[in-house]
């Protein structure tokens, strides 16, 4: 009992170590990818080729004065960011990211690579996301501000409406793999087709991933979908008023949302773990793999693509992404009928 | 193992404290968050029976319920915004002009 | 042992987290209330082997029916102070008033959880008929409410589309204001 605890505690644990690095990595990542985009060199000074950035960004924001608008909810403005943090933690922790490992023989069960198993894990990791949508507004609206409460307003508006064409792409890959547990779903794409070709749903719901991947982006409030919090038109939107450690929760908690819809992409599109040449029990690089590309693809679509203007973005999402997420679900479940009968 | 009767008295007093809410508040939306209490309590209640009795029947129902009572939120809620446009209160008490 | 300190932990949570929306000035401070209330009555359901209403719970009540609450919330400005001046006068806000409805509502609960544990056959555990795996699979669970409840499932679909027009409708701003 001691030994599968104390790994299954480790796993967890390191899970949550992930995850931040993920958040500073992204940091860096995104300012020297963009910097590259825009044919200049990225932050270089901090560190060899500008590696230890990220560390110098934390510790300015942490030595920040603290500030707190005169008018501001005393409680909602610091639950905001708390909620938004959270929210964004907890979804991560229905994502499995690897196959079961035995740690070299250590075990005498293997433990599953994933700080949880839950048999309705994609509704678990949909519900913790949609709550991160409370973060945002109440940011918005206890700052007492215009700007602040007119991003805060227009950011959780866009959330909820491209949250129906993200679930329903999802429902599409439930319908494929049977089940609602991510793990099941991984594991219902190993396998090749003609000797070569990944069994990865991808190649059976193309439509669907790019559903999934717009409707993530939007979710995220990601560019090119960024207007409530573009830094041009809003000031800077619902986080105006903040400072300092609740500012820098923020856009930790938007970097970690993106780590979060980039492995379950991942996992439920992009075959998870299973890759050619590796033994399951290493599968958890493959995975490292292929978040990095999705996240990279996130990257270079915010510095490539021009912004939408708010109205264009909701008529974008209720008039076009959810119908054809609609017809999505409806054609694949016919097609499913028909090869099954 | 949890008795079946610990649910039920949880259930009972979120109904007691939803109609409490109900009667006492003078607030609109106040009120209508008290519905939304009573209406979980009733969730708790069916998906409670439901386990006991060892079919899906409570949690079907229970999945209704909170359906609905989206639907009623929302129209309620309009309906709120509707009356707040005429009276630029929240207090049921503003609209009493059809007493006797 | 660790079941009933979460159950204990939960309803309590449940519990005092609606007392609390009843109790608060705020409206956006209850609103805060009662969906920490939803996520303890959510994690309830996961006890009694129901975890797909209890996701379903956290996504419709506590995710979008509780956001639409909130933007009404701000979109009125709903005032701080329980009502206006009048409010302070009214005969339902004396304090006897208040007691008594209190005595009231306790004795509600008392009635209802006497006519609920009365009832034959309410004294054993909660896993009495059927094996945990049956109830909360999510699988059975479609298949009855597509087979048994498809008329309410398509009745549901309308009622929703119906709220929505309506909804829309009813909020909307007259044309010449009024």
């Amino acid at each position: 009992m001691d030994l599968m605890l104390i790994a299954q505690l480790g796993v967890i644990g390191l899970t949550f170590f992930m995850l931040i690095n993920a958040s500073a990595i992204l940091v860096l990542a995104e300012r020297k990818i963009m910097g590259f985009m825009q044919q200049r060199y990225g932050p270089y000074l901090v560190g060899p080729h500008g590696i230890l950035q990220p560390l110098a960004d934390i510790l300015k924001l942490l030595m920040k004065e603290e500030l707190r608008p005169k008018g501001a909810d005393k409680w909602l403005f610091t639950l905001a960011p708390m909620l938004s943090i959270t929210a964004a933690f907890a979804a991560f922790a229905a994502v499995p990211w690897g196959a079961e490992t035995r740690l070299f023989g250590l075990l005498d069960e293997p433990v599953k690579l994933g700080a949880a198993d839950v048999n309705v894990g994609i509704l678990v990791v949909f519900a913790i996301t949609s709550m991160g949508v409370y973060g945002i507004v109440l940011a918005g609206w206890a700052s007492n501000s215009k700007y602040s409460l007119l991003g805060g307003l227009r950011a959780s508006a866009q959330m909820i409406s491209y949250e129906l064409s993200y679930a329903t792409s999802l429902a599409a890959v439930i319908l494929l793999a049977g089940s609602l547990s991510i793990r099941e779903v991984v594991d219902g794409q190993s396998g090749v087709w003609l000797g070569f070709i990944p069994s990865w749903y991808i190649f059976l719901q193309p439509v669907g991933f790019i559903i999934y991947m717009i409707a993530g982006i939007a979710e995220t409030n990601r560019a090119p979908f960024d207007f409530p919090e573009a830094e041009q038109e809003l000031v800077a939107g619902y986080n105006t008023e903040y400072s300092s450690v609740r500012f820098a929760l923020f856009p930790q908690a938007e970097y970690i949302n993106m780590t979060t819809m980039a492995a379950v992409a991942a996992d439920l599109y992009l075959g998870g773990w299973h890759g050619p040449f590796l033994p399951p029990e290493y599968g958890w690089i493959w995975f490292l793999l292929k978040v990095g590309a999705i996240l990279f693809t996130y990257i270079w679509l915010r510095w490539t693509v021009p912004r939408y203007r708010y109205d264009q973005l909701m008529r974008f999402g209720w008039k076009w992404l959810f119908p054809a997420s609609v017809v999505n679900l409806v054609v694949t479940a016919a097609l499913i009928l028909y090869f099954n009968a | 193992m949890i008795p079946l009767s610990h649910y039920l008295i949880v259930s009972a007093m979120l109904f007691g404290i939803g109609t409490t809410g109900v009667l006492l508040r003078r607030n609109l939306i106040t009120i209508l968050l008290s519905i939304e209490i009573m209406l979980n309590a009733v969730n708790l209640t069916f998906i409670a029976f439901g386990r006991q009795l060892g079919s899906v029947d409570g949690q079907i129902i229970a999945f209704f319920v909170i359906t609905v009572a989206a639907a009623e939120a929302a129209v309620g809620l309009a309906i709120v915004i509707g009356l707040f446009r005429h009276r630029e209160s929240l207090n049921p008490d503003a609209f009493a002009s059809l007493k006797w | 042992m660790p079941e009933t300190l979460i159950f204990y932990a939960l309803s309590g949570l449940a519990i005092g987290a609606s007392a609390m929306v009843i109790g608060q000035r705020n409206p956006m401070y209850s609103v805060m209330m009662l969906i920490a209330s939803f996520g303890a009555l959510a994690g309830l359901y996961v006890q009694l082997d129901a975890p797909f209403v209890a996701v379903a719970q956290i996504i419709i009540y506590a995710g979008a029916i509780m956001v639409l609450f909130l933007f009404v919330v701000m979109l009125l400005n709903a005032p701080k102070e329980d009502g206006s001046e009048w409010d302070r006068s009214h005969p339902l806000r004396q304090p006897v008033v208040v007691r008594f409805g209190g005595l009231l509502g306790s004795l509600l609960v008392v009635q209802l959880g006497w006519a609920l544990l009365s009832t034959r056959g309410l004294g054993g555990g909660v896993a009495a008929i059927g094996d945990a795996e049956t109830v909360s699979s999510v699988r059975v669970l479609g298949r009855v409410l597509f087979s048994e409840y498809v008329f309410a499932f398509e009745a549901t679909s309308i009622l929703i589309l119906v709220a929505m027009v309506g909804a829309v409708v009813l909020a909307r701003r007259e044309g010449e204001g009024s």
